[in-house]
């Protein structure tokens, strides 16, 4: 590679001039940049879809903290706990990216491969961890739920603890309703119970917590985000032993971390909004 | 070679068809600054997890939890990212496209109320 930092007719004045990137950064730089505005865009477009269904079917929507109540070891429903776990893995997997680019730039190639090797390990937590997210998804309640020939699904209060802690208090044997509504009038639930079948767990027919368009939703999103993930921790590990077989510090720098850092964090970005729209609001 | 770790380097050649120098001026404050950023993230998410089990409104939660999103999202950006640091037709060209997304959050809520679904649209 030539030595020349110019060509010989760069125009140093002007960004725009020739000769050089406008924006100062290498072409690797500037075109990981733009590769996650593009991906930014599909993943906005996935979440503004899954908005929209909801806006508009709001009132039957499933509670999300009835649907993700699982915690290791632990038999009580504990809602948004282990996604809130799951989130700091990922921020924390965020972290240790980072110091891997700054060590990166004080040319530390020891502290970049210990940085790295945690940031992978991260990842791996992460993927697992929505593995078994999906497992209790899919796998449901012991109970499950009721399904009507025309569709609607009618839970049992069991399953519906948001309902108690807005001091709800349900008998067992009632039922609730799509819109979210206690049944207590017997005669109601016996006409119910005689044309329903029961269902367990969510996957692309059923949907025992609610609409089948949220099953939907939430496996293409966070199946597409895991995918994502996944290949980002597929990548990490490329750079890593690039790392430990010294192919940087051999290079004189090590920007390759930090565009790789780029695309870690755009998936842990991601993770933050897909995490804001499935559980909190 | 001298030893990495008292030297830091003034920058790089970026090896693509410009091979152009690209400054680099280590800070060490710099990782004072990771650190506080990852405090941010997390106090704001334990905030989020906490506040979504207060009884506000709905409308006043959503609005807020979009808004720590906004913010959370930022951090992440302009810390991790580094785009804080960059050139402002670079993060231009990175955040303006966004605007486009705004408005097709607000065409697509107001389309989707006028779907033609029926109201337990299971079928």
């Amino acid at each position: 590679m030539a030595a020349e930092a110019t060509l010989a007719h760069e125009n140093s004045s002007n960004p725009w001039g020739g000769g050089k990137s406008p924006f100062g950064i290498s072409w690797g730089k500037m075109m990981m940049w733009f590769f996650l505005v593009s991906d930014a865009f599909t993943f906005s477009s996935l979440i503004i879809a899954y908005g929209s269904f909801r806006h508009r079917l709001t009132h039957i929507w499933p509670t999300a903290n009835d649907v993700f109540t699982h915690f290791p070891f632990v038999h009580e429903h504990l809602p948004l706990a282990y996604v809130g776990l799951m989130t700091f893995i990922l921020i924390m997997s965020s972290v240790t990216m980072v110091l891997a680019v700054d060590a990166g730039h004080r040319r530390d190639n020891k502290s970049v491969a210990v940085w790295m090797g945690l940031t992978i390990i991260g990842g791996f937590m992460f993927l697992g961890s929505q593995a078994w997210e999906w497992y209790n998804f899919i796998s449901g309640t012991p109970d499950g739920a009721l399904k009507m020939p025309t569709g609607e699904i009618y839970r049992f209060p069991e399953n519906a603890p948001s309902l108690h802690a807005k001091g709800i208090h349900a008998p067992d044997w009632a039922l609730i309703s799509p819109e979210h509504k206690v049944i207590e009038d017997k005669a109601e639930i016996a006409r119910i119970k005689a044309v329903a079948q029961p269902i367990h767990g969510a996957n692309l027919t059923d949907n025992e917590y609610g609409h089948p368009l949220f099953a939907d939703f939430f496996f293409f999103i966070t199946g597409f985000h895991g995918f994502h993930v996944f290949s980002g921790v597929v990548i990490n590990i490329i750079i890593f032993f690039n790392v430990l077989s010294g192919v940087y510090s051999r290079r004189g720098h090590y920007e390759q971390i930090e565009k790789t850092g780029l695309y870690w964090h755009f998936v842990d970005l991601v993770w933050v909004f897909v995490f804001t729209f499935f559980y909190l609001v | 070679m001298a030893d990495h770790k008292h030297e830091t380097p003034h920058g790089y050649y970026t090896g693509d068809m410009h091979n152009q120098f690209v400054p680099e001026h280590y800070d060490p404050k710099n990782r004072g600054v990771i650190w506080r950023t990852f405090w941010i993230l997390l106090i704001i998410t334990i905030g989020e997890v906490a506040i979504a089990f207060t009884s506000l409104s709905k409308e006043l939660l959503e609005v807020i939890f979009i808004t720590l999103t906004v913010v959370k999202a930022y951090f992440i950006v302009a810390f991790f990212m580094h785009l804080k640091h960059e050139k402002m037709s670079l993060v231009y060209s990175i955040l303006l496209p966004f605007i486009l997304i705004v408005y097709l959050i607000a065409m697509c809520l107001t389309e989707a109320n006028y779907l033609n679904l029926w109201d337990t649209m299971f079928k």
